[in-house]
């Protein structure tokens, strides 16, 4: 029985514009030999705000002061209500419980303590994690959340 | 109609997320060109959009009281004053597109509120500091547009938040000029 085997392009491997056309057997191989060379380049070449940055261990809380007025800035700050509500002392505080805020239902109503963890995940996408609260605003880098969310917890 | 319209708007907020019929609702509303225009658009868009209806009311209360401070005169003054402009056409637009959707546009909180929540009466000095809370409310402005773009549904809202992000960098980087701030050194200036 004729088996059709079809052939992949794989890309060079130094990055240059010429490739070569494998069969399977060879493609795994290239491929891994393509992936250690990509994670070589992504390990040494991953620009700040990079979406493919390796999730942090831990944030900064210097970077993320910096962080913090340039992204949250526009709606929020520490000690005033504004847009969004105020967040000194965010961190250990009940969800939806700042006084003088109006938040949405849906955040009034959510029965959890803020942490940095919860930050974290709060800010790669809030309304994933609280749906119908009014915060749509997404932070996309890993490293950016940590340290904002390191920055808060000094706060 | 008004009573259509009343439901209508009633079951938006029970749906929550659930996606609009904008061409129905346009039909509705009375006004098919525009509405017709934003397919996909859900009830969190709108409540998003509202968000960004509050941040141009502020950033237009915070011009007013710059402007009114005295601190600035000259070009600046005028560069503050059209930048107003902008905001107050932002404004328009975001009130527009939200009754077009049925919502209803938060209002301005008053001038004594803004400079509270601003925090004037402690940062306000010297002309200086007028541009750096401008530059600041700019830069936040410009970060919290693009940070909505994949939360909104609407390709037209993306759009729109875009449109509203990239006048907001404009401002900003216009401001850290004048500022005479060197640029700055990484990518990804908005996060």
């Amino acid at each position: 029985m004729f088996r059709r085997v079809r052939k992949m392009f794989v890309p060079s491997r130094h990055g240059g514009p010429r490739g070569r056309w494998s069969t399977p057997s060879s493609v795994s191989t290239g491929l891994m030999s393509g992936a250690v060379v990509v994670g070589a380049i992504a390990s040494t070449l991953t620009p700040p705000g990079s979406l493919v940055a390796q999730t942090p261990n831990s944030g900064d809380p210097e970077r993320g002061r910096s962080a913090y007025v340039s992204t949250c800035g526009g709606c929020h700050s520490i000690q005033q209500n504004r847009i969004g509500p105020r967040h000194k002392g965010l961190i250990g505080r009940q969800a939806g419980s700042e006084s003088g805020y109006s938040y949405s239902k849906a955040l009034r109503e959510a029965d959890f303590t803020w942490d940095e963890a919860r930050l974290r995940r709060w800010l790669s996408n809030p309304r994933a994690m609280v749906p119908g609260t009014k915060m749509a605003v997404r932070v996309s880098d890993p490293q950016r959340r940590a340290d904002i969310a390191a920055y808060l917890a000094t706060q | 109609m008004s009573r259509l319209v009343s439901s209508r708007r009633d079951a938006m907020r029970t749906a929550g997320l659930g996606t609009l019929s904008a061409g129905a609702f346009a039909v509705l509303a009375g006004a098919p060109t525009a509405a017709a225009a934003m397919q996909g658009v859900s009830s969190a868009d709108v409540d998003t959009l509202n968000v960004a209806l509050g941040l141009e009311h502020e950033g237009i209360a915070a011009y007013q009281i710059g402007a009114e401070s005295g601190l600035l005169e000259g070009q600046v003054l005028s560069a503050a004053v059209l930048f107003q402009g902008h905001h107050k056409g932002h404004r328009d637009e975001l009130v527009k597109v939200i009754q077009t959707l049925g919502g209803t546009p938060v209002e301005a909180k008053s001038t004594e509120t803004y400079m509270e929540d601003l925090d004037i009466a402690n940062t306000i000095k010297e002309p200086k500091d007028v541009l750096l809370l401008a530059q600041r409310l700019e830069r936040g402005a410009a970060a919290a547009y693009l940070g909505i773009i994949p939360s909104l549904e609407g390709p037209d809202m993306k759009h729109l938040a875009a449109r509203l992000a990239a006048d907001e960098s404009s401002h900003f980087a216009i401001i850290s000029t004048v500022l005479g701030e060197s640029i700055p050194a990484e990518p990804f200036i908005y996060g």
